[in-house]
């Protein structure tokens, strides 16, 4: 087991390192550099600013500057937030980020399994049928659709929760965003659980189980749900990825002061550095989970330590 | 072409893919010739009748936006953008892809394991932020979105090619080929490319809502097509802000889009039980 944490650790490492490089040289490849203005600089000027953001530097040096700072936190100043490095800025809006990402991600797998548990039980029934077509349609309607969707039923028409981030404090604003970010794992969740259940509760120890007259909640709790729930937490590393492009919509819709918002504007404003530092802040966060989810796998699974 | 005949008759046959296409094939029509006839334009503003509800008889049969605009010609103008996009940017995931898994799939050995390694360490990347990379970075056109779409859709693809040419190139008839000295290009292209048609039908039909989802992700947010072109996600973009007095604005382009994106699962889902191939792991947006 260490021995495949350790392997997954070190090939994790190239992936990084891959990225960091294709994001650093897509952004230096940009047309333009950040001080083109109107009005034109003067020479000294110019050169002195190229110098005080280490651009004069030949490209090799730049990079390995960037993954020094990168390692040590330092993700250089934002060219369009003047006063802040982009380190800063992630600090100060990834935690809100990740806590409506992590309570979707939750609620996700609570619905989802559930959901799907209770299809899988009664296999061709109406229940069964109304579930995969709920999961069916919740697939097929997009993050940045159902947002404004809930927005307009429970914000405005029923007029039960505020729709906005500012104004109202409390609890309940994070009632829509959590919710809308969580529906569309929901249903994928839903449906992978529903047939790996489906697949263990034929299998020959489920029916041996259940002849040596072992209660259902037994069954399915202690025999069936270990197995059963391998694909769906194959499914986890897709999932946080869906959650974390989700919210990029999400705080946008909702105003919402998270990172997702910061990139968004970044974008729009061509703020390279900043762009280029929640890219690698974000893939590095992927992968790092994508190795818990590898891990935890492993320990679920002993079959695929030996792969 | 009889293979080709062949898949088709039989995927004509299940009763979901019958209806899916024909959905689509209908909305097609009306997305390409729609906008010609009707008496409006998706451009011209008209600040007399702003945000009009539908009606049949007003002659705005979808109402209208916040510019007086004709919400019908602008929802089939964005469905228009939307299916173009999806069917280039999967021509490109499918060239990419389908390349990239012959070629590893029939050298085998460490070349594919490099290969498939690249692959592996690409699922674990959040591939939306690079696309929204390359839209800040170059100068956004409709060519940018389908390469830039396209190209990050692949691996999905690769992965199902490289697994039916390894156990393609066992066969007799690949040996047989290598025996009397056929070169390999005209192996891979004559041989074995065409025993993969069925597999790449469904994920090519499995990709293209992906590909719709990150179109119009992007647009929603304002980073994929520009005005005055415009597609569904940026008409759901446009919604958002009448929302509460001009509910339609959002709710018909909505629906529309999901509509599409229905369709294109169910067909797929359809497709994949009926040529039955597995997958381990997909990336949605």
């Amino acid at each position: 087991m260490l021995a495949f944490t350790l392997r997954r650790l070190l090939a994790a490492i190239p992936t990084l390192f891959l990225v960091v490089l294709g994001a650093f040289l897509l952004v230096r490849a940009a047309p333009g550099g950040p001080f083109d203005e109107e009005r034109v600089l003067p020479a000294e000027l110019e050169a002195n600013l190229l110098a005080a953001y280490h651009l004069d530097e030949p490209l090799p040096t730049q990079f390995l500057r960037y993954v020094g700072g990168v390692l040590t936190g330092d993700f250089g100043p934002s060219y369009g937030y003047r006063d802040y490095t982009v380190g800063q800025l992630i600090a100060q809006a990834f935690p809100l980020s990740l806590m409506i990402g992590g309570l979707a991600m939750l609620l996700a797998l609570a619905l989802g399994i559930s959901a799907g548990a209770v299809a899988a039980l009664r296999p061709n029934t109406a229940l069964d049928r109304g579930v995969m077509a709920l999961s069916m349609t919740g697939i097929s309607i997009p993050v940045f659709v159902i947002a404004p969707l809930l927005v307009l039923a429970f914000g405005v028409s029923l007029d039960w929760l505020p729709v906005g981030w500012s104004g109202s404090g409390g609890i309940s604003r994070l009632v829509l965003p959590v919710v809308a970010l969580a529906l569309p794992q929901v249903a994928h969740i839903a449906r992978l659980t529903r047939a790996g259940l489906i697949e263990v509760l034929e299998s020959d120890y489920i029916r041996t189980a259940r002849a040596q007259g072992l209660p259902t909640s037994t069954l399915l709790l202690v025999h069936a749900a270990r197995p059963a729930l391998v694909p769906v937490l194959s499914y986890l590393g897709p999932a946080i990825a869906g959650i974390l492009t989700g919210s990029v919509v999400i705080e946008q819709v909702f105003g919402i002061p998270g990172l997702g918002q910061f990139f968004v504007n970044g974008a729009l404003n061509r703020d390279y550095t900043l762009v280029l530092g929640i890219v690698v802040f974000y893939a590095t966060l992927i992968v790092l989970l994508n190795l818990a989810v590898d891990i935890l796998y492993a320990t679920l699974d002993p079959r695929i330590r030996l792969t | 072409m009889s293979a080709a005949g062949d898949i088709g008759r039989r995927l004509g046959s299940i009763p979901v893919v019958r209806r899916t296409l024909a959905v689509l094939l209908v909305a097609t029509v009306v997305a390409v010739v729609g906008p010609a006839l009707s008496p409006h334009t998706a451009i011209d503003a008209d600040f007399d009748r702003i945000l009009e509800p539908p009606s049949l008889s007003g002659g705005h049969w979808f109402g209208t936006d916040q510019l007086g605009r004709d919400l019908f010609v602008r929802t089939l103008e964005g469905l228009r953008t939307t299916l173009l996009v999806a069917v280039v940017s999967s021509a490109v995931s499918l060239v990419i892809g389908v390349a990239y898994g012959l070629v590893a799939g029939f050298a085998g050995g460490r070349l594919d394991a490099v290969m498939m390694r690249f692959v592996d360490a690409l699922y674990a990347l959040p591939f939306i932020f690079f696309v929204i990379l390359l839209m800040v970075v170059f100068e956004r056109s409709f060519l940018l979105i389908f390469i830039a779409i396209g190209a990050v859709n692949w691996l999905d693809m690769a992965r199902i090619v490289r697994g039916q040419t390894l156990s393609l190139k066992q066969r007799d008839f690949v040996a047989a080929a290598k025996l009397v000295g056929v070169p390999t290009p005209r192996i891979l292209l004559r041989h074995i490319a065409p025993n993969l048609l069925g597999v790449v039908l469904v994920y090519l039909t499995l990709t293209i809502p992906q590909v719709i989802l990150v179109e119009s992700f992007l647009s929603f947010l304002g980073l994929g097509v520009q005005a005055p072109a415009t597609s569904l996600g940026t008409l759901v973009a446009g919604g958002v802000g009448p929302l509460e007095s001009a509910p339609w604005v959002l709710l018909l382009p909505s629906a529309v889009l999901f509509v599409v994106l229905l369709c294109f699962n169910f067909l797929g889902d359809g497709l994949r039980d009926a040529v039955d191939v597995r997958l381990g792991r997909r990336d949605t947006p």
